[in-house]
């Protein structure tokens, strides 16, 4: 009863609006500027008159003054009456102009002044909004208005959507309005139509969809339950089969921030896996040299602070020289000395992370330093209303695969790699060969290290960059080499990605600590079964551990 | 060692360890004099020595116990365990264990039963892994327990499966690591991130009077004294033979018919055991066990003593430990800035230049000085034969072979 009052209701108020439209294009119209100007002086009843005016007005400039006044942004100069949008601070320094958006200066906050809302204007000005916005131009405002529709669908009319169905011609928009209809028709009195929504909802992923069809199915009394049996168990059907859905694309997410996670311990691991693997030096600085590419990006980005998009692109090559310079540096001054003797190694590249880390420490403070995130990475794409994926663990899927595929050309492809592979194989062969082993040794080294300044500038988007940052990826690292096996760069990738996706599969059933430790006491076992790793070195070299 | 049988147990042990000798009786003298010093005599004296010198002495103590349980397996066996500080950590915690019961309703919350953090988060009983933990001797035996069934169990699975070398240590350290992350959690029941601490007694003795600091500290004079007499024993025996010649050439060893993963895992235990003695005497003296014990870079500092003072040297073991820990105490308080450089040169001047630490240098200076030498110690001796590392001799071998 109460529904079909409602109903009518509006029919009756959008007519009226409707006439409103038609007696103004009769009138002159009064400009965007004219109406919003009159806010100032109305009261809140008047000030809802006008806002349904503004939001007729065909001026994307009415979305946002709306938006502003709904969200108490909009404000206006004393002495002259001038319109401004401040942000949420209301500091008169971030005012604007509300038509021009030029920036006004010079204001106090005694100059200017908020114009109030109430809460039933707001309730107006929200529908008002979402209304204007729906018979927007631009998609993405259609799109987000249909989505706001969907949040409250219990305040608008059936005419409304149907019209607005009617004249959308794009097909995404269409579907949420469908959607938004949909809901609507679940409250609706007869069971054909209810029926109908259940029908149309099935599939949709949106979270209000979700609590819609819970809400509905909790409407239903114990007697209900038997007389409207179909509709109930087509309800609660329809509510699982969305939950099946939400949860396959839960698991694409922990699957795509696995492969991100991978991707870190791939980039971190694949210049170990040349300093360990290939030359079976276990290089306890390893992670410090990815601190020290995090720490290359951000002096990058103090020197040039006005292009922080273009920092990044400088940063990876600048990170490769000095992790690079830094391994080179390491490898002639101790390593080299050490050759043959892997736990003195271990112990003395251990002592050199520690000075690294505390001359970090003294130059840069050992507090986290920020690095910026360039617009190009920050945000989100979404595939599916709940399955939404950020940019910048993409990028970094696609770098750490581009870097590996770099690598694999360099050892297979260059006179260096081939030079490289040769001393590995039988150091005094190659040296007989003339081929200047302790050239080669410093430079793979110097590769390994500046790889792993590369890892730095991916992990500088991802983590804070400190100190310790080397530190939290320095075992795991490890454990992805040793996992996939010891100098094969196919080994590293597998591990990597295995790791990494096995650690956030694990994070929702057991808590992130717990499956970090699940994983650590998996690779413990794992190393049971295959000592060497999944791709282990056959042959000669086997024996040298 | 025929001639074991003519002497007593402790004149075999000690009869070629001239410096052993010098170790434990200045040990015993300390032993002696430290507490009696700090007890008798007035504060003002020249002679006095503090409750905090000898709370920090004692610490120093606990420590060398725990290098010379990294020195047996490092040192005679070639294991090198990045982990061992989760075994001195677990014995510390079976200590902390006893001392949180010994509370009682002491605590803030005043529960009879249950620990502060326990009442803290809603607990309602104690978790059945605590219970007996009340029983000073039950969590003796546990001290030794706890480390003992882990190393087991990691050792064999370890061993058996014959992961040696640097993998073995990365192994150890993600050991330590795993744990390190456990014992953060709160719900695990060991008091999370902020460990056990708060103690009141031991014994129903006040853990803040000095009579039982000393008494505190004599117990750890005489665990290392002890532990260091068992690891003597350990290396000086048939057994601790065939440990260096694991630790020299394992496959050899293996060839020759010796079941290497056995011998390894006892010396682990052992050493593990060891560990967690030293764990639980230190407890009580800082007072405080949290997971930060169980921090990698811990278990790597061990190491770092044994490689200063000299590896395969029990006592120097024992020297490593003090030095580098009160060049930490001094550099921390002094220069906090200084000390992680300090300490990182440490590790790479040590593994460059002191392969046999700071008694070898000794010995070297000696020998320099002094046209005959005196005899070393057997350890010593098969340090010095070792020295032309195993896989540079592997190498040789392997280019002969390549040869014929």
């Amino acid at each position: 009863m109460f529904t079909l009052f409602r109903r009518v209701f509006f029919a009756v108020l959008l007519l009226s609006a409707s006439h409103n439209l038609l007696a103004n294009n009769a009138d002159t119209q009064p400009s965007l500027a004219e109406l919003s100007q009159q806010l100032i002086s109305a009261n809140y009843k008047e000030k809802a008159a006008l806002a349904e005016q503004i939001a007729l007005a065909e001026d994307d400039q009415a979305i946002v003054i709306l938006q502003a006044l709904l969200d108490s942004r909009l404000y206006y100069v004393k002495s002259n009456g001038q319109l401004l949008l401040v942000d949420s601070s209301g500091e008169p320094d971030s005012a604007q102009d509300a038509f021009t958006l030029q920036a006004v200066t010079g204001l106090g906050k005694r100059d200017i002044k908020k114009i109030g809302v109430n809460n039933s204007l707001r309730v107006a000005l929200r529908s008002l909004i979402s209304r204007a916005q729906i018979s927007s131009k631009h998609k993405s405002q259609r799109m987000a208005a249909a989505q706001n529709l969907l949040k409250s669908s219990d305040d608008i009319d059936r005419a409304f959507i149907d019209q607005a169905l009617q004249r959308e011609a794009d097909n995404s928009v269409a579907e949420v309005l469908h959607l938004v209809r949909a809901l609507m028709q679940l409250k609706a009195d007869q069971t054909e139509e209810r029926i109908e929504g259940l029908t149309a909802l099935d599939g949709a992923l949106y979270p209000e969809v979700r609590a819609g069809l819970s809400e509905f199915i909790r409407s239903f009394s114990d007697e209900e339950k038997l007389s409207r049996k179909n509709e109930y168990q087509l309800a609660q059907t329809t509510l699982t089969d969305i939950e099946k859905l939400v949860s396959i694309n839960g698991y694409i997410e922990n699957l795509y921030f696995g492969l991100a996670l991978g991707a870190v311990l791939l980039l971190a691991a694949i210049g170990l896996a040349i300093t360990f693997g290939v030359m079976g030096v276990i290089n306890m600085a390893h992670g410090e040299m990815i601190m020290l590419g995090a720490y290359t990006t951000y002096v990058v980005q103090l020197l040039m602070p006005e292009h922080i998009g273009l920092s990044l692109v400088v940063a990876v090559p600048a990170a490769f020289l000095v992790s690079g310079l830094v391994g080179v540096l390491i490898e002639r001054s101790v390593i080299r000395h050490l050759y043959g003797r892997p736990l003195e190694t271990l112990l003395a590249t251990f002592g050199i992370s520690l000075i690294l880390q505390q001359a970090v420490r003294s130059i840069f403070s050992p507090l986290n330093r920020e690095v910026a995130t360039p617009d190009w990475m920050a945000g989100t794409f979404m595939i599916n209303p709940a399955l939404e994926l950020t940019w910048n663990r993409l990028y970094i899927i696609i770098f750490s695969l581009m870097v590996l595929a770099v690598l694999a050309l360099v050892l297979k492809r260059t006179l260096f790699g081939l030079q490289m592979r040769a001393v590995t194989m039988n150091r005094p062969m190659a040296s007989s060969m003339g081929i200047k082993t302790g050239w080669v040794d410093a430079l793979t080294f110097g590769l390994g290290s500046g790889i792993a300044g590369i890892a730095g500038v991916a992990l500088s988007q991802l983590t804070n960059v400190g100190p310790n940052l080397g530190q939290a990826y320095i075992i795991d690292s490890f454990m992805v080499v040793v996992f996939g096996g010891v100098g094969n760069l196919w080994g590293t990738l597998v591990g990597a990605m295995t790791l990494g996706v096995a650690n956030k599969i694990f994070e929702p059933l057991a808590g992130a600590v717990l499956a970090k430790i699940m994983v650590l006491v998996f690779i413990i076992l794992f190393i049971q079964k295959r000592p060497r790793g999944l791709f282990a070195l056959k042959g000669r070299a086997v024996d040298n551990g | 060692m025929t001639q074991t049988k003519q002497f007593g147990p402790l004149t075999r042990l000690l009869m070629n360890d001239a410096a052993g000798r010098k170790l434990l009786l200045i040990l015993v003298l300390m032993a002696v004099f430290i507490p009696l010093s700090n007890l008798l005599l007035p504060e003002g004296s020249f002679f006095h020595v503090s409750t905090y010198t000898m709370t920090l002495l004692g610490k120093y103590l606990c420590y060398a116990l725990l290098a010379i349980a990294v020195d047996l397996i490092w040192g005679y066996c070639g294991i090198l365990s990045l982990g061992h500080g989760a075994f001195f950590a677990l014995g510390g915690y079976a200590m902390g264990m006893y001392l949180m019961r010994q509370i009682g309703d002491r605590g803030v919350y005043g529960n009879p039963e249950l620990p502060d953090f326990m009442v803290f988060l809603n607990w309602t009983e104690l978790p059945w892994y605590w219970l007996g933990f009340d029983q000073f001797w039950f969590a003796m035996l546990m001290v030794l327990l706890a480390p003992g069934i882990l190393a087991f169990v990691f050792g064999a699975l370890a061993f058996r499966s014959r992961v040696t070398g640097v993998y073995l240590s990365i192994i150890t350290q993600a050991l330590t690591y795993a744990l390190l992350l456990a014992f953060f959690r709160n719900d695990m029941g060991f008091g999370g991130n902020n460990g056990l601490t708060d103690f009141k007694d031991i014994l129903g003795y006040s853990l803040q009077s000095d009579n039982t600091r000393a008494v505190l500290f004599v117990a750890s004079v005489l665990a290392l004294i002890l532990g260091y007499l068992i690891s003597r024993f350990i290396v000086t025996s048939k057994l601790g033979r065939v440990l260096v010649a694991i630790r020299d050439s394992e496959s050899r060893a293996r060839f020759l018919g010796y079941r290497v993963e056995h011998y390894k895992l006892f010396v682990f235990v052992v050493s593990s055991m060891l560990a967690g003695v030293a764990g639980a005497l230190y407890v009580p003296q800082v007072g405080i066990i949290n997971p930060g014990e169980f921090a990698p870079i811990n278990s790597i500092e061990i190491i770092i003593w044994v490689a200063v003072g000299g590896r395969g040297t029990l006592f120097g073991a024992v020297i490593g430990a003090m030095l580098v820990n009160y060049a930490k105490t001094y550099f921390t308080g002094a220069f906090a800035e200084l000390w992680l450089f300090m300490l990182g040169g440490l590790f790479v001047l040590t593994t460059l230049y002191l392969p046999k630490g700071v008694v070898g240098l000794w010995a070297q200076l000696k020998e320099k000085y002094q046209a005959e030498a005196e005899d070393n110690p057997p350890a010593l001796n098969t340090e010095t034969q070792s020295k032309a590392a195993p896989e540079q001799q592997d190498k040789l071998n392997f280019v002969q072979g390549e040869k014929v």
